[in-house]
Order: structure tokens, then sequence, then C-alpha cells
């Protein structure tokens, strides 16, 4: 079992996520040289994408198929590297100066790092729909988790909605196990399309548009699909039924995803410069060709840096850990950065495509009424259309009006969606208008966990006179 | 809501709100209490609406329970261990704890 008083109190470079862009970066600094450690929360290395990648009891390959399986290698490669890989363990502050907070198995510890590779990957975009509160709706992530950690299919009534490549594989994925899905209501708005069409070539060039030919044709045929541009989730105590179109299904389990978005938290708080990216519709980091921020010393890589897929990730992760060797150890071997470029740049060709087919309706994104925004402090949409009207100028005078954003998830579910609402509201752009402002602690962290970082005798003298 | 493809890992026994729940080694808690058909894992200091686990990679925080006495633990990122205390949160009485 790790232990927060297995790691130094300094490393050249400071890892955080282990998904497919933080183990590739870990394994390549480390093998420059670089005293390299690696901090993951979960329970083990993979990330979303390449989630219990070396523990999944799903034994059968073709369920999750072989691009999951590629994830083997990368954290093979880590392990290999001699960097040191910490599971089950939460970075909960970073700062300019980069001291890194990070608490494993209740111990809490602050670490120096010569450069820190942020490779916190995303999230799924917040899915504001009038019962999205009730137990039996999960996010499509959740459910895919669940399968790829502990082998477990939906059972009962599924029904799954959004749009997005992980909501058609996800399907196929359950289908594939023997699961069974109802119906797929297909969000989408078909106006998408005219966006997307210019960016068609480049997507057929790239390695998405087969795989995800193959995947819609492998679901399409055994579950109905229904296009609709509303939804709601009904039931007292938990689901009971999903309604749209004017029809109302019986529903044990909704599964529902828009696609994902930069999971900025731990970034922004360490004072990380973001910008509104108008065609993924979230914010992102300000990075230079090698995914450094306006942080000297901190890079983010993977999704986090925008999203472009998982193997994308790998490849910027490697860019990342190659900037962090040149600037720590120039005399140590790196691999030919061009050829990681063209790679990266193969990989990125398919996402404008991708980006404005699956562009969620306003109507998803900036919710109604009575429609929970801030699910952490309950806080509807009405009321917060109702404070911008008032002259609430931004997210964070939004904080002390409603509560929203001031909850556990500290903003992670309703950040853009209050941003959307008030730009919508105000007429503004979300540019405009910003984001929450971040601070540390980004995870919860206990006062006993505090307390057990290592004193100095100067500093206790300091206090204790 | 979920049923497992194969029982893996050897079997754990939790102590949820007091009586023996059945999990699996490779479970997070969170996942353990939808395999044994927790509908719910807290109710909300807000209004006291129900709520399940959602998101289960550590950002949503709704499956929020006590372990082992310490509240508020994120379930989804905790690993089940055999004779793991969890109790289910109840509203604002236990958001503190």
């Amino acid at each position: 079992m790790t232990q927060a008083s297995d790691f130094e109190s300094h490393y050249d470079l400071v890892v955080v996520g282990g998904g497919p862009a933080g183990l590739a970066a870990a394994a390549l600094a480390a093998r420059a040289g670089l005293s390299t450690v690696l901090f993951d929360e979960n329970p083990g290395v993979g990330g979303q994408i390449y989630r219990a990648i070396g523990s999944t009891p799903v034994a059968d390959r073709s369920i999750l198929g072989e691009d999951y399986w590629a994830g083997a290698d990368l954290a093979a490669e880590a392990r290999a590297s001699g960097a040191r890989i910490m599971t089950g363990a939460t970075v909960w502050s970073l700062d300019s100066a980069r001291l890194v907070g990070v608490s494993v198995g209740g111990q809490a510890r602050i670490i120096q790092a010569g450069r820190v590779i942020v490779a916190t990957g995303s999230l799924e975009r917040p899915f504001p729909i009038a019962g999205w509160t009730l137990p039996g709706v999960m996010s499509a992530g959740g459910a895919q988790t669940l399968l790829k950690a502990q082998g477990m299919v939906p059972a009962g009534r599924t029904v799954m909605a959004g749009g997005g490549p992980l909501l058609w594989l996800l399907a196929a994925q359950i289908l594939r196990a023997g699961g069974r899905i109802e119906a797929i209501l297909d969000t989408m708005p078909r106006r998408n399309w005219l966006h997307a069409l210019p960016h068609l070539p480049d997507f057929l060039l790239s390695p998405y548009a087969a795989k995800g030919l193959t995947l819609l044709r492998e679901v399409r045929a055994k579950v109905p699909v229904i296009r609709v541009d509303g939804l709601e989730a009904a039931g007292d105590d938990r689901l009971r039924e999903v309604a749209f179109n004017g029809r109302r299904l019986p529903a044990d389990l909704l599964l529902l995803h828009h696609g994902v978005v930069p999971n900025v938290n731990l970034a922004m708080a360490a004072g990380v410069a973001h910008e509104w990216n108008a065609r993924q519709l979230c914010f992102q980091p300000v990075l230079d060709e090698d995914f450094g921020s306006s942080v000297p010393g901190i890079a983010v890589a993977g999704d986090g840096a925008g999203i472009a897929g998982g193997t994308a990730a790998a490849e910027r992760g490697r860019i990342a850990a190659c900037a962090a060797i040149r600037a720590l150890r120039p005399e140590a071997f790196v691999p030919d950065l061009q050829t990681i470029r063209q790679r990266l740049q193969r990989e990125e060709m398919g996402r404008p495509f991708l980006d404005w087919l699956n562009r969620p309706a306003d109507s998803f994104r900036q919710p109604e009424g009575e429609t929970i925004v801030c699910r952490c402090e309950e806080v509807t949409a009405a009321q917060i259309c109702a404070a911008a009207d008032l002259g609430c100028e931004g997210p964070n005078q939004m904080k002390a009006f409603l509560r929203c954003g001031m909850g556990p998830c500290q903003g992670r579910l309703c950040g853009l969606t209050v941003t959307e609402l008030i730009a919508a509201r105000r007429g503004l752009t979300p540019a405009e208008v910003g984001y929450y402002r971040l601070r540390p602690p980004v995870k919860p962290v206990t006062v006993r966990e505090l307390a057990s970082l290592p004193v100095a005798e100067a500093e206790r003298r300091a206090v204790e006179g | 809501m979920f049923r497992r493809l194969a029982d893996s890992g050897s079997e754990v026994v939790l102590v949820v709100d007091g009586r023996p729940v059945a999990a699996r080694t490779g479970d997070t808690v969170a996942a353990a209490l939808l395999a044994a058909g927790f509908d719910h894992c807290r109710t909300t200091p807000a209004s006291g609406a129900p709520r399940a686990p959602y998101c289960l990679m550590g950002v949503c925080f709704e499956c929020l329970v006590t372990i082992d006495g310490i509240g508020s633990r994120q379930g989804c990122l905790v690993p089940v261990r055999d004779g793991m205390v969890v109790e289910t949160q109840i509203g604002r009485r236990e958001a503190g704890r």
C-alpha cells in the first residue's frame, strides 16, 4: 500500500493524472533520467479511457474493444520506466511555485516539483435536464466505469440519451456484454451537419472515421434510435420514466452523455490562464506548442489541454515531457519531436467534424425553469436567470447570490452551464463572463491530513514562540 | 440497476448502515452499493432529496458516504475492504461530519 512517507520532498517532474497523457509523459521523463512521480487519485492507473487496465474483470477482449486494451502497453511502459507511480493519491493543491499538495492514505505532503505536467483529463459536459439528479440517472461515463472496473452491466430497462463518440461506444460495449438498451435518444440537431460537412474530408482521413461508422452500424442494428429535441427524467424518489417527443418511456436507468470538456480545476487553481473554446464550448488552458502554460514550469497535457481523445493525449504527454527533459537535463536523449507532432496532428484531424456534429443544442446547455443547474446546492435555471436579470455580472458574484458552485463538486457539474446562462441572459460571450475563480484545495482534505504535514523546527518555534 | 458479468475477485463483506453487504475485491464503495441494489447513498443538505452515484470518477460528489467514521468520503474513489463500515448520509445533519 502506498504511503505518504514513501515519497521524496522534491522531484524533477510531478505528473498529476495517470491517464494516457500522464502515463506517456512519466515514462518518457523517467527514462531520460528525471526523478519522476505520477499521482492519480483512483485505485489504479489508466485514467477514464483505460480505466482499470491492470485489473478489469472483463476477460472477453471483444467487449471493451482493442482500443481499450492498447492502454496496457502505456501502463507497462510507465511502470518499467522507473517513474514512481502513486495511486490513491489525491492532489489537492498546486501553486505557481510548483508546490504540490497531495494526500495518500490519510496523510498529506507538500512536494516541490522542478516541473509539473497537469494531466487531469476531461469530465463529461453538464447535461442539465429536468430530473437529472434522480437516482437512476447517471452519466454514460459512470456506467462505462462500472463496466470496465467492476464488470457491471446495466440491468432492467436502460435508456441512453445525448450524443458523441462515447455514447455510441458505451452502447456497443453494453450490447457486446449481453446487456439490453430500450432506446437511444439522439439529441444532436440535424442542422449540426451544416457546420460539420466542411470538415468531413479531414475526418475521413482520421483514424476515427472507419471506427465510428462501424460502431454506429453495430448499435443501430440492435437498438431503436429516436431523435429528440427535449428530454426529461421523471419520478418521485427515483427515475421511473423518460419523457420526450410527447411520449413517456418507463425506465430504471437513464444514461446521459453530451461529450467531454477539460477538467480545469487544478490548472485554474494554479493560476493557469484559460480561454473560451467556441467550437468545443468550454474553457481550456492557453498553451504554447509544447503544452506549456502561462505559469512557468507548469504544462497541461492530454484532454485537459482541449479535447482530442486518448491517443492524442499520449502524444501531447510526450511533447510536454520532452520540454521538461530539455529544461532539466538537456544532455538526455529525447525522441524525435517532429514525428510525435505529426502523429498528434493526424489524431487531431477528425476533431472539428466530431465537435460540430456532436455540438449539443443550446436548449441542452442553457436549461430553463425549475431544472436544477447546481446539483450540490440545488439551484435552478430560473433562479440563475433571475439573478442575472437583477444585474449579477458573473459566476463569482452568482455564488454570493445563490451559493451555486459552492458545494462539494466545486462547480465541476455546473460551471459551464452557469457561465453560458449568464452570457445568454446578459448578451455577452462566455469569454466575457468568465468562469468560477477556483482555489485550492481542489479536492477535499481533512484537518487531520493537513495536521500530518511535516513541520520544520523553525516553523514550529515561529508559532509556539 | 446493474448486474455483474462474472463473480470476479474474492468476496468481502462491508457493514452498511449496520447490515452486512457482500462486495468483491476490486469494487469501490460506490460500485458495491450499486451492485447491492442500494437506490441512493445520501440525501442532500439543501432539500433532503435522495442522491445516487452519478459520475463514478470523482467529480460529481454525489456518492458521498461516511466510511469508517469519516464523513463525506467519495465512495467512488475508495476501494472496499473486508469489515469496512459504511454509512449513508442523511442531509444536513451529517453534511459537516
